[in-house]
């Protein structure tokens, strides 16, 4: 049995990276994995980690917009990129956070779609399918599933989330016609 | 799974990266996507003291498509070169391979040339590389050099580099006019490792098959190509005996027994793909063109 | 508004949280605690000759190293046998940290606590454990041949054998017009939930009390076992059970070492440590379930009818046992499924292994226990070139049956009798729902088409809702807010929102005003926990129940204070109001300040109910609060059933397999299900879906693999197959609802309902596809084309081989890496 006392040795680097439009700034060491710089360094724990191996998708997170696995990167080098995690995806188009709980197309999808349950892989969906949807709007119920097959979930059976990513689609077209017609109505 | 502790290169150049493997290259690896190498790390099944991040030296991310080639950069994305349409239409196999490279989200994040790098069996796109009498550009505070597929690859997870080199870039020949190509290979699960996985390139000219070549994925310790021009060159796509060709290949290959497949089922496999594949081929070299 | 709460597809109340990152699991929490890391034994079997942690101590960050020998008390002692049984004549439970022999790898030696699981893991790196490594026992055919032993108090391997019968199936199978026997078996998988076990344990050392959080199935009983282990008084131990990334059966298991060593450690250090299993600890260090070995013999008529069935299983428990004999017992009492065989023998061994422990499975030995019987009834219908689902139909117990009593005792430890089922009716509409009558002119079609599909069948009946108890506690502030408490425990069973439902409807408040709370001993203190599909039937009621109480309080005070009869009286979104005079009301809010006399208003609301704001005559020979009263708008209920509820359902499976490549793909699944009525039907089909991707996985991908040295070859998620949504099908659903006679609610458990019968219809089908017995699951595309080979060769026979007995035998070992040997011989079974 032995009980000691001793304060960390590693060389810590300061680590600045843009999280959902803020500049955060911690120390951490250089092997940090951006999962646990996020949750334990920023506090984020909306991203959740499954395996450390890349395979589940739990701790799936938008680098500049694309879908990324926040497991195999390290902070370090995530720095001076732009990441959305799941806390991150409702802020409103133009970047400002609009204060109020809202939710994107996605989210809200979920929701109406049951496509949720225990929760722990969801963050990794939303992320995966946010960025998903903005490359492929109009997705049909085989690229939906095809789309959500590169993450693991173990309560749904998936058939609500693809239900879920054609209702996010359905969302996010009716929020697009409906700010055409204001700027319309506008100009 | 944690990573154990290393010392963490940044550096902005090519040059500085070159130099760190110059004096660390013994005990060093270099990340350039990570998705192989990081989760190696986290399972701590290996421990470099050194890590020289590449990720944000200038120059290594660009692709370019040349009568010869196509030629990619260390820190070309899987995703950004499957999408790239120049590329695609000049040598269709790298996107009809790259589809099959695990899923998007790796591929936004895993590079082709790390995966050439790490000599994978498994992956894909060495298989590619050799199919194309493609090159690996290796380059060390010493200089440069370029190193065929053939010599690249020296066996499962091991290639050529020496400690203080990096691999900076590959090239992916182009095929001559009138070649078709395919890829195809049999996974467990979707974006699984293959179990076997075959890409073919035949080459039809006024009708007549002129080449048929095939390599392999999953099935040989390092990629290598069948020419199957000797049976096949000089008859129709329509008369070619694919069974056959299957039969060769399948006696070519050198089978692993694992826990997902048996030696016999994945050589069973690379019969089935092989057929398919050549036969999707020939019938790509003799599309229209768009 | 009145549109009634239960039965609806309400949206739940978790989702806004949990979709936008404010879910709180266990490792969102205590982010300044230390971290614990744990040396596992690397070897299946070794004694521990020395650990030398002279390299560990120096680590920076490192706090503390503790082996077998720091610990104290009870927590040296081994862990607690949570079931025991009679027949369990050998048990055996392991250490908190094992102090010489180790007996599956992943088995904790040293817990390592430091600044962060960083550091922790550096520090486990370094510390040195010499090992004499010893024999190993991996396999159940290994295990039965007994010639080395893992625990030398368990001769032959042996923890428990048992033996249930009703009439004398030996000769009845005797005197049967025909007869078969099927030899099977059923492969390890596990329940892998997304998130990994947890634990975080605060010590205050003022209160000298521990508040520890576990991502548990069950917090009354950790809390329980860790307060024995510590020497503490159930008083001053507290757990809660945050939100919980997925259970499925792997977290009802307790206390696991590190639920007793983290609270421990946090005692001990005098600070707030917390442990985050990683994803490869959960694969050596939690439980399997699911491996088995079975021989079947079986007599019947010329319809089919079963005159008697005798199964004889072998039961691989891994290591240890410390959840009892609760998985065997389940094969062996829900093999019987919705059938009445005229007499029935069942036997098991349930035998050590040395590999990770075998605890419940979200299914929890019905699986296995359907898998024997469905073939079984496959290879009669084939036996006598009957239709499948004829044949079951003869077997049927029917609806006037009714309570139909087995003559056994289920795991519940009370007699095995149905309480309602429709079967006939759950047939016919799975038929209706696959078009089975139509199937064989599609297969004629494909069969020209040079395809190869077949159509399977699985059925099952699932004892649900048992005991011994839950509780339901509910409290109306005086804000109007209605605080619901039980003490189970929640995975994403949407617990919040269908309890509100129940809360809704009964008292006649919006949903928006009902808070739902689970698996906090600090709300709720008896509970036993969630599994066994019993957290609807077990808390749904004691809450229904519970709310009534409240309900008829909150009437009679209002009847008081509206002086009206409370008969007359009607809640409607959260009013109380006379029935037909909607302008004589008075708020339930109102009616909770009334229900607390106070002498201090602590708000405005709270003026009415102090000393002198009575109005009308007092009556002063009445004390404020009357004699068996309570202050306050609260009730308090329990449900106690005599015993489970039988939910039922039958799947069928369409797939097609490759000619070439025996790849594997499932066209159609089809799923009828029974949970008697619904709380919300959209959580119960999400259920339902869950539970067949996990089948789907079971029958298809999944299985630990051993090799003869005890070390897991796929101990990852790259190569332990759990299915993405690529491999598993549309699933086509449909109900019945017969409901429960035996509860309030008349609801039936259905979280299991999904993936109990998937191994047998798929099973089924593929055996239709291709012509040959199927009796070994999971199948990969490898084993198809394997069996295929045999097949042509004729070393497994056709089906429709007529009327001789017929030994089917496709049993293959599967513990060796590389490739399979297939053995014809059935082996010896064990005295």
């Amino acid at each position: 049995m032995s009980e000691t006392t001793q304060t960390a040795a590693e060389p810590l680097l300061e680590i600045t990276l843009s999280v959902n439009g803020v500049r955060r700034t911690a120390v951490a060491p250089a092997r940090r994995l951006l999962s646990d710089f996020l949750r334990h360094e920023l506090r984020l724990t909306g991203t959740h980690v499954g395996c450390e191996h890349g395979v589940c998708g739990a701790c799936t997170v938008l680098v500049d917009g694309t879908a990324m696995r926040s497991c195999l990167m390290f902070a370090v080098t995530a720095q001076d990129h732009e990441i959305t995690t799941v806390e991150g995806l409702a802020r409103s188009v133009d970047g400002t956070d609009t204060g109020t709980p809202t939710m994107n197309p996605v989210q809200q999808a979920f929701i109406e779609c049951h496509g949720l349950q225990c929760g722990f892989c969801t963050p990794g969906f939303l992320t995966t399918i946010t960025a998903y949807l903005q490359e492929n709007p109009e997705p049909t119920e085989t690229e939906a599933r095809e789309a959500i097959s590169g993450n693991l979930c173990r309560c749904t059976g998936y058939q609500n989330i693809v239900k879920s990513v054609l209702r996010a689609a359905e969302i996010q077209a009716l929020g697009a016609a409906e700010t055409t017609n204001e700027r319309g109505a506008t100009a | 799974m944690k990573p154990s502790t290393f010392v963490h290169h940044a550096p902005l150049s090519a040059e500085e990266a070159l130099a760190v493997l110059a004096e660390y290259g013994h005990d060093a690896k270099v990340l350039a996507g990570g998705q192989s190498l990081i989760p190696i790390l986290n399972m701590r099944l290996a421990a470099p003291g050194h890590l020289v991040d590449i990720n944000r030296v200038v120059g290594l991310d660009t692709i370019e498509v040349t009568p010869q080639a196509v030629h990619i950069g260390a820190l070309v994305r899987h995703a950004q070169l499957e999408r790239h349409v120049d590329a695609f239409a000049h040598l269709p196999l790298l996107r009809q391979a790259l589809v099959n490279v695990a899923h998007p989200v790796i591929r936004n994040r895993g590079t082709t040339v790390g995966s050439i790098a790490h000599a994978d069996p498994s992956g894909e796109m060495p298989a590619v590389l050799a199919l194309t009498n493609g090159y690996v550009d290796v380059a060390s505070s010493r200089g440069t050099r370029t190193v065929a597929a053939r010599d690249f690859f020296l066996g499962p997870l091991e290639s050529c580099l020496a400690e203080d080199e990096m691999a900076t870039g590959a090239s992916f020949g182009r095929f001559p006019a009138c070649t078709g190509t395919a890829f195809a290979e049999s996974t467990r699960r979707h974006g699984d490792y293959a179990l076997a996985g075959v890409a073919a390139a035949v080459t039809v000219i006024d009708g007549l098959i002129t080449s048929a070549r095939a390599s392999f994925v999953s099935v040989t310790p390092t990629p290598d190509v069948l020419d199957l021009g000797e049976l096949l060159a000089g008859i129709t796509p329509q008369d070619a005996d694919w069974g056959t060709a299957a039969e060769l290949a399948r006696e070519h290959v050198d089978p692993d027994s694992d826990i997902h497949a048996s030696a016999q089922y994945r050589r069973m496999l690379v019969g089935v793909l092989t057929a398919c594949v050549l036969a999707e081929a020939a019938s790509n070299a003799t599309a229209p063109k768009a | 508004m009145t549109t009634a709460m239960f039965g609806a597809p309400v949206q739940r109340r978790e989702d806004p949280r949990l979709v936008t990152g404010n879910g709180r699991y266990l490792d969102d929490l205590g982010q300044g605690a230390l971290a614990a890391a744990f040396v596992r034994s690397p070897y299946a079997h070794a004694r521990i000759l020395d650990i030398d942690v002279t390299d560990a101590i120096e680590v920076p960050g490192v706090i503390a190293i503790y082996t077998h020998e720091d610990l104290d008390g009870h927590t040296a002692e081994r862990l607690p046998l949570l079931i025991p049984h009679p027949s369990l004549t050998n048990p055996m439970t392991g250490y908190c940290l094992a102090p010489e022999v180790v007996n599956h790898v992943g088995e904790a030696i040293v817990m390592v606590v430091a600044t962060d699981r960083y550091v922790a893991e550096d520090t486990c790196e370094r510390i040195t454990v010499d090992y004499e490594q010893l024999p190993v026992v991996v396999g159940l055919e290994k295990s039965r041949a007994a010639e080395v032993l893992v625990h030398a108090e368990a001769p032959g391997n042996c923890a428990a054998h048992m033996v249930q019968e009703v009439g004398d199936a030996a000769a009845a199978i005797a005197a049967a017009p025909h007869r078969l026997s099927l030899s099977l078996q059923v492969e390890r998988s596990a329940s892998t939930p997304m998130e990994g076990k947890g634990v975080y344990a605060r010590w205050d050392s003022d209160e000298q009390s521990i508040r520890l959080y576990s991502s548990t199935q069950t917090s009354t009983g950790v809390r329980a076992a860790v307060a024995a282990k510590l020497g503490m008084p159930l008083a001053k131990v507290e757990c809660i059970a945050p939100d919980v990334g997925g259970g499925f059966g792997v977290k009802i298991m307790h206390p696991w070492p590190e639920e007793v060593l983290i609270p421990w450690a946090a005692r001990r250090l005098d600070a707030e440590v917390k442990w985050v299993e990683d994803r490869r600890e959960h694969f050596i260090s939690s439980a399997h379930e699911r491996a088995q070995i079975q021989d079947v013999e079986v007599g019947f008529d010329d319809a089919g009818r079963v005159l008697g069935l005798s199964v004889k299983f072998w039961h691989d428990n891994g290591a240890y046992t410390p959840y009892g004999i609760i998985v065997p017992i389940i094969t062996s009492t829900q093999l019987l499924g919705p059938y009445k065989p005229g007499a029935y023998r069942c036997e098991f061994f349930s035998m050590y292994t040395n590999t990770v422990i075998v605890t419940p499975y979200r299914g929890a030995g019905r699986p296995q226990g359907v898998f024997a019987m469905e073939r079984t009834m496959d290879a009669i219908a084939d036996y006598l070139g009957l239709d499948r689902t004829d044949v079951r139909s003869a077997n049927f117990i029917q609806v006037e049956d009714m309570p139909y009593d087995h003559g056994l005792l289920f795991q519940d430890g009370r007699p095995l009798i149905y309480d309602s089922g429709d079967f006939p009716a759950t047939l016919a509409k799975l038929k209706a729902l696959v078009g089975w009558d139509d199937f064989a002119a599609y297969k004629q079609q494909a069969e020209a088409e040079g395809r190869r599909v077949g159509l399977g069948i699985g059925c099952y009946v699932e004892g649900t809702g048992v005991g011994p108890y839950e509780g339901g506690h509910i409290q109306i502030e005086t804000s109007g807010r209605v605080n619901v408490s039980t003490g189970l425990t929640s995975q994403g069973q949407g617990h919040q929102t269908a309890f509100a439902q129940i809360v809704a409807d009964e008292l006649g408040v919006p949903i928006e005003d009902v808070f739902v709370t689970t698996g906090d001993t600090r709300r709720f203190g008896y509970a036993v926990g969630t599994f066994a599909s019993r957290a609807a039937v077990m808390s749904g009621n004691a809450i229904a129940l519970a709310a009534r109480n409240v309900r008829e309080k909150a009437l009679r005070i209002a009847g008081e204070a509206l002086e009206v009869d409370p008969g007359d009286l009607d809640i409607v979104d959260g009013i109380v109001r006379v029935k037909g005079d909607p302008e004589s009301s008075i708020a339930l809010a109102t009616v909770a300040v009334l229900s607390n006399p106070l002498r201090y208003a602590f708000d405005e609301s709270a003026q009415a109910a102090t000393q002198f704001a009575g109005t009308g005559p007092m009556d002063y020979s009445k004390p404020p609060v009357a004699e068996g009263e309570e202050p306050g708008l609260e009730g308090k209920d329990y449900y106690s059933p005599p015993r489970a509820t039988f939910a039922n359902g039958m799947h069928a499976a369409i797939v097609e397999t490759d000619p070439q490549t025996a790849e594997i793909t499932i066209l159609r699944y089809c799923v009828v299900h029974d949970c008697g009525r619904m709380i919300n039907p959209m959580i119960v089909e999400g259920q339902v879906h869950g539970g067949v991707a996990q089948g789907v996985g079971g029958a298809l991908y999944e299985r630990m693999v051993y090799d003869d040295a005890g070390q897991l070859l796929n101990a990852s998620f790259m190569d332990f197959l759990m299915p993405y949504a690529s491999e598993v099908p549309h699933i086509e659903t449909d109900h019945l609802e017969t409901p429960s006679p035996l509860n309030p609610l008349g609801i039936k458990g259905a979280g299991e309902a999904g993936c109990i019968p998937v191994s047998a219809a798929i099973a089924s089908a593929i055996e239709d596809a291709e012509g040959f017995p199927i009796t070994s699951m999971p199948i990969s595309p490898d084993e198809l084309w394997d069996l295929r080979r045999q097949h042509a060769e004729g070393l497994i026979p056709d089906l429709r081989r007529g009327s001789r007995t017929v030994a089917m035998t496709n049993r293959t070992t599967k513990t060796t890496k590389t490739t399979k040997t297939s053995s014809t011989t059935p082996a010896t079974p064990n005295a």
